[in-house]
């Protein structure tokens, strides 16, 4: 049942407006030179910078889409009726998100590097950033979706639950991905794992009590 | 639990919103045993349900339950989807079975989107059919139901109480057929 639900995630995902983080992704990036202007080397100064605002914006996107719809149409009910522990739903729902914006994102951030001149070891180092922050946005985006769903005025809410959890991310993947030591990968990393793994048990309990 | 009940519960109570709308309040269904929970809106009979399906934690009391499945007012269908892959996500053994019992053979390749509200409700007491699961539990399983339906749903639970399984069933209206009545909110 689980590969069951990621394949369908991913489905919706495919047929949805999965293209408007990643078009928002490049939008950002595009439109950075024109307003910094054309100065290359500041640019590639801040480029790994605000390609990491910009993926975290787009990854943090579709929150409104994660959890609610199936929360108002009965299906998690309906998971949980045939046995499947709201972590599982959470950690699979993960993965969906994961898989269907994390490969694209990586994918853009090569043009998106371009756009800002940024060198190509800066881009490789973003690029090692950007993966191994990922499944950890993806875990933000639905433990956020969770604790948000079906509340009025949630895609607000969202916006400002979303700052504490992702801004130590920011930080660190920035950083790794700004200057070529290690530390900040290190650091990057472990705060990934501790999202990554903390965030099925959040969403869980956020489903639980959803429940009316 | 008694091997010849599929569900059993004691001493049940729920609070909901400061509210107490049941206590002490015993449910046994057997096989073969068709069980309506009746009341007023908002006497508490979907909140049983839910209680029942192990969605709500009781307040009090203790439930053991066999296997079961489910039909309330969410189709919890994939509203893109054509029908029978729509139904096919919930993988009931005996899908091919439900649709045609509850004349659903002719919308198969239809998007849920598509589908009137009272076809919707028929999908969804075939996603239950479809289960295999021995309770079937039903809120409201008439609403929306043309007399068809309604007979199709007669004829299905019939098959589902020959076959020893059982149904609950939470309505505000009679229902066709000889059912034992709980009332709640009295």
């Amino acid at each position: 049942m689980i590969g069951a639900l990621i394949a369908r995630d991913l489905r919706r995902a495919g047929t949805g407006a999965a293209w408007l983080p990643i078009a928002f992704f490049m939008l950002v990036a595009t439109l950075l030179p024109f307003a910094i202007g054309p100065d290359a080397r500041l640019l590639a100064r801040i480029g790994p910078g605000m390609i990491w605002i910009a993926a975290l914006l787009a990854a943090l996107l579709p929150i409104e889409r994660l959890i609610e719809p199936d929360r108002a149409d009965g299906v998690l009910d309906q998971l949980a009726l045939r046995g499947l522990a709201e972590e599982s739903v959470a950690a699979a729902k993960i993965a969906a998100h994961w898989l269907g914006f994390a490969p694209l994102l990586l994918l853009a951030a090569i043009p998106a590097a371009a756009l800002l001149a940024m060198p190509l070891e800066a881009l490789g180092r973003t690029e090692l950033a950007l993966a191994l922050a990922s499944p950890a946005l993806a875990a933000v985006a639905v433990a956020i979706a969770a604790i948000t769903a079906g509340l009025p005025r949630a895609g607000a809410l969202a916006g400002l639950l979303v700052i504490p959890p992702t801004v130590p991310l920011l930080i660190f993947g920035a950083a790794a991905a700004g200057s070529g030591q290690s530390a900040p990968f290190l650091l990057e990393t472990a705060v990934a794992l501790l999202l990554t793994a903390g965030a099925p048990f959040v969403a869980g309990a956020a489903i639980r009590a959803s429940r009316t | 639990m008694s091997t010849e009940r599929l569900l059993e519960a004691h001493g049940l109570a729920l609070v909901r919103g400061g509210r107490m709308l049941f206590e002490g309040l015993d449910l046994k269904v057997a096989h073969g045993e068709r069980l309506h929970l009746a009341g007023a809106n908002g006497s508490g009979k979907t909140s049983l349900l839910r209680l029942v399906a192990g969605l709500l934690q009781p307040s009090a009391g203790t439930i053991l339950r066999a296997p079961l499945a489910l039909a309330d007012e969410h189709a919890a269908l994939d509203r893109e989807l054509p029908l029978a892959k729509a139904l096919a996500f919930w993988r009931g053994g005996q899908l091919r079975e439900a649709i045609a019992a509850f004349g659903l053979a002719d919308l198969e390749r239809v998007p849920v989107r598509l589908l009137s509200a009272g076809q919707l409700k028929r999908a969804a007491l075939a996603r239950v059919m479809a289960s295999g699961a021995p309770l079937w539990l039903l809120d409201e399983p008439l609403n929306a139901l043309d007399s068809d339906g309604a007979a199709l749903l007669a004829s299905a639970i019939d098959s589902q109480l020959a076959a020893g399984g059982a149904v609950i069933a939470a309505s505000h209206q009679p229902l066709p057929g000889d059912w034992r009545t709980v009332e709640l909110g009295q």
